[in-house]
């Protein structure tokens, strides 16, 4: 199947689309609108800064044009600040605007925990998830951020702890989204992004 | 449910060739960076770092080649660096295919690096490297491989680099690197207490115990070892194994 992957101008795009490559998928990048509202899965990988990341989908007029794909049914796979993109607003950019597809804020990790959240950690399963299919209980996925949401009903699928317990699997009807990095994730990473194909198919 | 501490091998590349330094006299060849990549890659690292020593500039381009090349290897996160010295060094690594960028002298130099690398890539790509020997004045940060005194204080330039945005702290211990007596935990400690984000403990790791040591007294993150791994003499899956035996939370699947 074909994913198309946004480009919003800073993310770490060669390692997911290699990542899916070798799963077997065709993977294009886009940039522009059109393309978004032509795609059949979507990928929105990021990495950095809040602000730079919603203003980087604005300034390509991508917002609006993801908000639609979403809305129509499209499958979508956020990662890292591409899950914090999916949420309403963030601590690390006020007065910014997300997707707005989940209305709640993300939040700063607390000054009681190492920030940034580096490393390997494992996930709380609150429910049944489409991406971690046959992952085995306590395997460990990659991490690498300073802020994260909280994780709440019903979007979170799955829960990690650090500081707070936080989103890091939102399955919510075709709005997918890891904070950790799948394509950084060993073997474990690599079986969640074939979830996604296969579910995504 | 733990973060687990990281075991990170380390690749020191000059001319496209993985090298060990024999008390910075002769440069050892050590094999090839793409099969020693693939290698850990395969035994369960938890990330990679690689490192350019060589001297010149000219050998950049070939850098960052090895990076690119590096990076088709791995599905763990990857750092790079040696000779960062300006932003465009930096975006120069992360586009070869780095995650992460690390700085050192050029930081030391000039400390607004760090910001500018932070503020355009995030702190979680940022590393800040630090070679420290102790000194009548306490532990002090080297620079240019450890050749030159900086006459800073090393927990209060950790501390300054982390506010200025580094993500990580990867901390050498002069004194050990190459004499395999084992981590300098009391410097790792001691930094450690200092900063709130992770740190990477280098230099002198050569038993299984060593690690032990520098995870619980020297209250490291994250430990780094480049000859041990190279020789063969010890496997990655084997000292996590010896680690989660006793107690300490390790990735074992892959």
């Amino acid at each position: 199947m074909k994913v198309s992957i946004i480009d919003y101008g800073a993310g770490n795009l060669p390692s997911v689309e290699r990542a899916l490559r070798g799963l077997g998928a065709e993977t294009e990048c886009v940039t522009r609108p059109a393309q978004i509202a032509a795609a059949s899965a979507l990928v929105l990988p990021g990495v950095g800064h809040f602000s730079a990341f919603v203003a980087g989908l604005r300034e390509r007029n991508l917002t609006a044009a993801l908000r639609d794909a979403i809305a129509r049914g499209v499958p979508i796979l956020g990662i890292c600040l591409g899950l914090q993109a999916m949420f309403s607003s963030s601590e690390e950019a006020p007065g910014e605007r997300g997707l707005d597809l989940i209305h709640e804020n993300v939040q700063a990790l607390p000054s009681t925990v190492k920030s940034p959240h580096i490393g390997w950690n494992q996930l709380r399963r609150l429910r049944e998830s489409v991406l971690l299919r046959e992952i085995p209980e306590g395997a460990h996925f990659y991490f690498a951020h300073s802020y994260a949401a909280a994780a709440g009903e019903p979007h979170t699928a799955a829960a990690c702890d650090h500081g707070f317990p936080f989103a890091a699997v939102v399955e919510q009807n075709n709005l997918m989204a890891v904070q950790f990095h799948p394509e950084k994730s060993g073997e474990v990473g690599s079986r969640v992004l074939r979830n996604f194909l296969e579910w995504a198919q | 449910m733990t973060l687990a501490r990281r075991i990170i091998p380390c690749l020191d590349v000059d001319a496209g060739r993985v090298v060990k330094g024999v008390e910075f006299a002769g440069l050892r060849d050590m094999g090839d960076p793409e099969e020693l990549a693939a290698r850990y890659n395969r035994e369960g690292a938890d990330e990679l770092i690689l490192l350019d020593i060589t001297a010149s500039r000219d050998g950049r381009a070939t850098f960052l080649e090895t990076v690119s090349r590096v990076a088709q290897q791995l599905n763990i996160p990857f750092t790079a660096g040696g000779g960062i010295r300006r932003l465009e060094d930096g975006h120069a690594v992360l586009r070869a295919g780095a995650d992460k960028v690390t700085v050192n002298t050029a930081a030391v130099a000039r400390p607004e690096l760090i910001s500018e690398l932070a503020a355009q890539f995030g702190s979680q790509a940022v590393v800040l490297s630090m070679d420290v020997k102790k000194t009548n004045a306490g532990w002090e940060v080297f620079v240019r491989g450890g050749a030159e005194s900086s006459g800073r204080n090393a927990a209060a330039w950790a501390r300054e680099g982390v506010s200025r945005g580094a993500g990580e702290i990867l901390l050498t211990s002069i004194d050990r690197d190459g004499t395999c007596s084992g981590f300098d935990c009391g410097l790792t400690a001691a930094i450690a207490a200092q900063v709130s984000v992770p740190v990477i403990a280098s230099g002198g790791a050569k038993t299984f115990d060593d690690f032990l040591a520098v995870f619980g007294e020297g209250q490291a993150d994250a430990a780094l070892a480049a000859s041990i791994f190279h020789t063969a003499e010890h496997s990655i899956g084997a000292l996590k194994t010896y680690l989660a035996g006793r107690g300490v939370p390790v990735r074992l699947s892959r």
